[in-house]
């Protein structure tokens, strides 16, 4: 993980570092601030010396805790990421969550009633969702609210919620707010997990193990729920480590859509600005949710399936 | 008395191609699109650019086989329109004008259109006389009054084409690299075997914002398209390294290779002459479903301001107009480029499923 880790930051510093134009070279066009001024910031912020410089200098003060200064808000990186790092996170959750209850069901049912009407209805909806850009359901899912006569839509709260302390009220309106990218995000994962739920179904349905509980005299209700669906669940775990990328990709693009204050907003006028460290920030805490999330992944997994043992 | 026929490969190939009808479906929309995207200047009835003052945000216009007394027309025709200022609020509004009829005609001649520089012409498949007090918009025009079925075509060509281009470039990489993982071994293998992994783990759309910010702004719209593409594929070749890989390593052990190896012919060579054509039906499995997450991309980036730029087109870029909520409740048409690159996308995925069915190296030779 920690060597993923370094190579992340290298990858996240070649990206920000090749492209044109810094916000210090903003500076240099504004009439009211000096040259001198600038040279003396480069100097302070080592943006004069040379690039591989540039990254330990960077690195070492990551590690500290300190990812750096926002140009554009004129404050520590490190104030800004974290509310939006841990929006990101509930929003995730709560997608992939949605995915999980729409597809798990979903997957066993199309395994059970193969090529019947219900399976092919499923799998047309879920390649629907496959296909639809995330962005052009988001904008689509407001206009019908809009014509249902919904007048707030985006955000996380209702206007006098904003700023309010924590409380049970506020918490329900953010639930009312909170299913629009939710619903979003998770359709497009729907059709992968119930594709891989209804194989392993399919499977387990068809191995001898199952046969031989039938024999045994094992009502089917119980065949399924109690042996063929706990088997085949067991894989989906490492799919849903294998699902986050996609998770955070859309949250990002969706988050722009209904401004949501999880990264992507942020990410996305940080990379405008040319606002260098807050661009490598969210980067890097983007690869370190991956990690963290494969690594819970692995855990869960062996925690579940006592045949796994990592050695 | 039924005959037996012994099939070919090929053959059975075809056959199980024809059986699957999802796939066939895919296939033959995506004909159509293609058709559609590349004969834009001769379909469209406007040119993608031409800006008409008088009919900014004109809704999609409607075409009658019946007038308003029920009489029936062959030729189907279009309402003229008229501006009527509301009593209520003395706002213009528009308003259709029955008296007046304007029959669409078939091979008109119109503005001039250029197919791809080759040659020009004026001849549009269809049209309405150009003095007329009308616009056949039949997806209705933008803030600038152009025609939105026009740019929906003509946004078909980039949108269409980033996919095809950016998966032939992926697939190049990604054969190459996968090649030579797989071909070499050892440190070689571990190390783009990591770097695939990190890449494959990363998501890819902040990838693809982060990268598409190195393309320049000042650079033209046609290669700030190039641009877009390489940045696409930049992330889309680890797919087909991986494939490639493991069939390299399979195919490697196997007599030609060692026979070619002893006969003395380079690396590079055998990489290319042997194993590729033997992954090749692999990979265009690969490359096919690979397709829609590029067109996908490249609409999100787009739409994000991040891609495709004027005066170019694409669905993205059509839709990132539809961007404010205002406009959507207002302009709703202008979600249009959104179900085109839905029946893509879905078009392409049936067509690569389809595909894989087919192709599959293993099932085929189940199959014969």
């Amino acid at each position: 993980m920690i060597p993923m880790m370094f190579a992340i930051s290298i990858i996240c510093f070649i990206v920000v570092k090749l492209e044109p134009g810094s916000y210090i070279s903003q500076y240099m066009d504004n009439p009211r601030v000096s040259v001198e001024t600038v040279i003396q910031l480069k100097k302070t912020l080592g943006l004069d010396k040379p690039a591989v410089v540039q990254y330990f200098m960077w690195l070492k003060e990551v590690l500290k805790g300190d990812f750096g200064y926002s140009f554009a808000y004129q404050i520590p990186v490190s104030k800004l990421i974290w509310g939006r790092t841990g929006w990101t996170v509930i929003v995730s959750l709560f997608s992939m969550l949605f995915t999980w209850l729409i597809a798990i069901p979903l997957g066993i049912y199309s395994a059970l009633h193969q090529y019947e009407v219900g399976d092919y209805i499923a799998s047309i909806l879920g390649y629907i969702g496959l296909s639809i850009p995330d962005f052009f359901f988001a904008v689509l899912l407001m206009y019908f609210m809009l014509q249902m006569g919904s007048t707030s839509v985006g955000g996380l709260f209702s206007q006098h919620f904003i700023g309010a302390p924590w409380s049970m009220a506020k918490f329900m309106d953010m639930l009312k707010h909170i299913w629009l990218p939710t619903v979003v995000i998770g359709t497009s994962g729907i059709a992968g997990l119930m594709r891989v739920m209804r194989n392993n179904m399919l499977d387990v349905m068809n191995s001898p193990m199952i046969v031989s509980l039938r024999a045994c005299g094992l009502d089917e209700r119980s065949v399924i729920w109690k042996h063929a669906v706990k088997n085949a669940i067991n894989p989906m775990i490492t799919i849903a480590g294998m699902s986050l990328p996609g998770l955070f990709s859309g949250t990002i693009i969706v988050s722009i859509i209904l401004n949501i204050p999880t990264m992507g907003p942020f990410f996305y006028n940080a990379l405008l600005n040319h606002d260098e460290y807050l661009v490598m920030a969210f980067l890097l805490m983007l690869g370190l949710l991956l990690q963290i999330g494969n690594l819970i992944a692995d855990i869960l997994l062996a925690a579940v399936d006592p045949r796994i043992r990592y050695s | 008395m039924s005959e037996q026929k012994i099939l070919t490969q090929k053959q059975k190939m075809i056959y199980a191609f024809f059986r699957n009808k999802l796939g066939l479906i895919g296939a033959v929309t995506l004909t159509i699109l293609y058709i559609l995207a590349i004969f834009a200047g001769f379909i469209s009835p406007y040119n993608m650019t031409t800006m008409h003052n008088n009919y900014r945000y004109l809704p999609p216009v409607r075409v009658h086989f019946f007038d308003h007394q029920g009489h029936f027309h062959t030729i189907p025709f279009v309402y003229g329109l008229k501006q009527v200022r509301n009593p209520v609020t003395f706002a213009m509004e528009r308003k259709t004008n029955v008296s007046k009829m304007y029959p669409i005609h078939f091979l008109v001649r119109g503005e001039k259109w250029s197919f791809f520089g080759l040659f020009k012409s004026n001849l549009h498949l269809f049209g309405i006389s150009s003095d007329a007090q009308m616009m056949l918009a039949l997806f209705g025009t933008d803030k600038y009054g152009r025609d939105f079925f026009s740019r929906v075509l003509y946004g078909g060509q980039v949108s269409m084409s980033v996919g095809l281009v950016g998966v032939a470039i992926s697939l190049i990489l990604g054969a190459l690299i996968g090649s030579i993982s797989g071909y070499f071994g050892g440190t070689v293998d571990l190390v783009i075997q990591r770097m695939i992994e990190l890449l494959m783990s990363f998501p890819r759309l902040p990838l693809w914002l982060a990268l598409s910010m190195i393309i320049p702004p000042s650079w033209p719209s046609t290669w700030v398209y190039f641009g877009v593409v390489t940045v696409l594929s930049f992330l889309g070749w680890m797919g087909v390294a991986r494939v490639v890989r493991g069939m390299v390593l399979s195919l490697r052990e196997r007599e030609f290779v060692l026979a070619a190896k002893l006969v003395g012919q380079s690396n590079l060579r055998i990489i290319w002459k042997h194993i590729i054509p033997n992954v090749m039906g692999y990979l265009i499995v690969v490359a096919t479903l690979s397709i829609p997450g590029m067109i996908l991309g490249e609409s999100a980036l787009s739409f994000l301001g991040l891609g495709i730029k004027e005066p170019m087109a694409s669905w993205g870029l059509l839709l990132s107009e539809a961007q404010s909520i205002s406009s959507i409740a207002l302009y709703p048409w202008l979600m249009i480029p959104g179900i085109f690159i839905v029946i893509t996308v879905l078009a392409f995925t049936f067509l690569g499923d389809s595909l894989r069915d087919t192709l599959d190296p293993y099932k085929v030779a189940k199959r014969s």
